[in-house]
């Protein structure tokens, strides 16, 4: 009687709908940084086409996470060549002489449901600030998307100096949305 | 306010990239907006009170010729912001009025569709700014040389300072 049961249990168990897995790999092509700024109140949306991330994450032991993020922020797009070569000057990114912006976890905490938040640290034009952002987790096939956002004082990290500081023309405040799409390890 | 918007546009385009370029665009499109809204009530306006006949000392040729460019006018006090604000969505820089109520994109962004209609808007413009012309001058002929009640009928104003 135990054994047909066991059988079937064995059996069933990978067929079970799993949840959500360690996720210790990113799949880029599915993974995205995108912003968005203001400007005269008119949004100014765009991505950062390269980036690499080192993510080990399980939903089931969140506090044991880490996440490195390194930006390659040559490859910011907004789709508008003029604004582009702008923003990699030195008044804003500075992107000669500060090639990355580097994001490096602290704490990852559960926030209860499939909501977690991530602390780190994150470092663009040689300044570093604590920072901290909300993201769930949710299954997509074999894959896990984490997704968030944050909100950055561009300011803090002098992104838009001299006359580009004010911030009636250009708001202080951008919005940072990740995504990464986790596949376990093969 | 065409006068101030236009000058604006043409001055904003050749500036460096800057926060005042930033402003003047903005200013720019918020006059454009502002000035669609007044064609929109004055449309409503001329349709509603037709505008009295010229005097019949006025030739046939000169009749269609004014009617035809005023008709023109008209649809150039409309075609030239909705050129500016289909340009704008075309390139990606959504219109905002006074920074606060966005307007809807009329396309998708499209960086050649907005090449054609930044193209659109200056050609507009020139030819609104050459009826406008023609029509001061027409005005300033019947009022010189016709010694008619043309211009008092459009300045109600200058008749008053008699």
């Amino acid at each position: 009687m135990l054994r047909p049961l066991l059988c079937l249990l064995l059996v069933l168990v990978p067929a079970l709908p799993a949840g959500a897995q360690r996720i210790t790999a990113i799949d880029y092509g599915r993974s995205e940084i995108r912003f968005v700024g203001k400007q005269m109140g008119v949004p100014a949306e765009g991505r950062f086409g390269k980036f690499s991330a080192q993510v080990d994450f399980d939903p089931a032991q969140p506090a044991a996470g880490t996440a490195a993020v390194e930006i390659d922020l040559s490859s910011f797009d907004t789709g508008t060549p003029e604004a582009d070569t702008e923003v990699k000057r030195k008044p804003w990114l500075n992107v000669a002489v500060f090639p990355t912006a580097t994001f490096v976890s602290t704490a990852i905490k559960p926030l209860g449901g499939n909501r977690y938040e991530v602390a780190g640290k994150l470092t663009i034009k040689g300044r570093t600030r604590e920072l901290t952002a909300p993201f769930t987790v949710r299954k997509d096939g074999a894959a896990s998307i984490l997704e968030g956002a944050f909100t950055l004082l561009r300011l803090q990290f002098g992104i838009g100096e001299g006359p580009w500081a004010d911030t009636e023309t250009v708001a202080d405040e951008v919005q940072v949305r990740f995504k990464l799409t986790g596949v376990p390890k093969n | 306010m065409i006068l101030c918007s236009a000058t604006l546009g043409l001055y904003m385009v050749d500036l460096q990239l800057s926060p005042a370029k930033l402003k003047l665009y903005s200013w720019h499109k918020w006059l454009g907006v502002t000035i669609f809204l007044v064609a929109v009530v004055r449309l409503g306006w001329r349709l509603t009170h037709p505008a009295p006949a010229l005097p019949a000392t006025v030739p046939a040729w000169q009749q269609r010729s004014a009617a035809l460019t005023h008709a023109l006018l008209y649809v150039l006090l409309f075609a030239v912001p909705l050129s500016g604000w289909l340009m704008s969505s075309a390139l990606g820089v959504q219109v905002v009025y006074f920074g606060v109520l966005p307007l809807p994109d009329l396309v998708e962004k499209d960086k050649v569709l907005g090449e054609q209609l930044k193209l659109a808007h200056f050609s507009l413009n020139v030819t609104l700014l050459v009826l406008v012309v023609l029509h001061v001058a027409a005005a300033l002929k019947h009022h010189f040389l016709d010694r008619d009640e043309v211009l008092h009928r459009m300045l109600p104003a200058v008749r008053s300072l008699r």
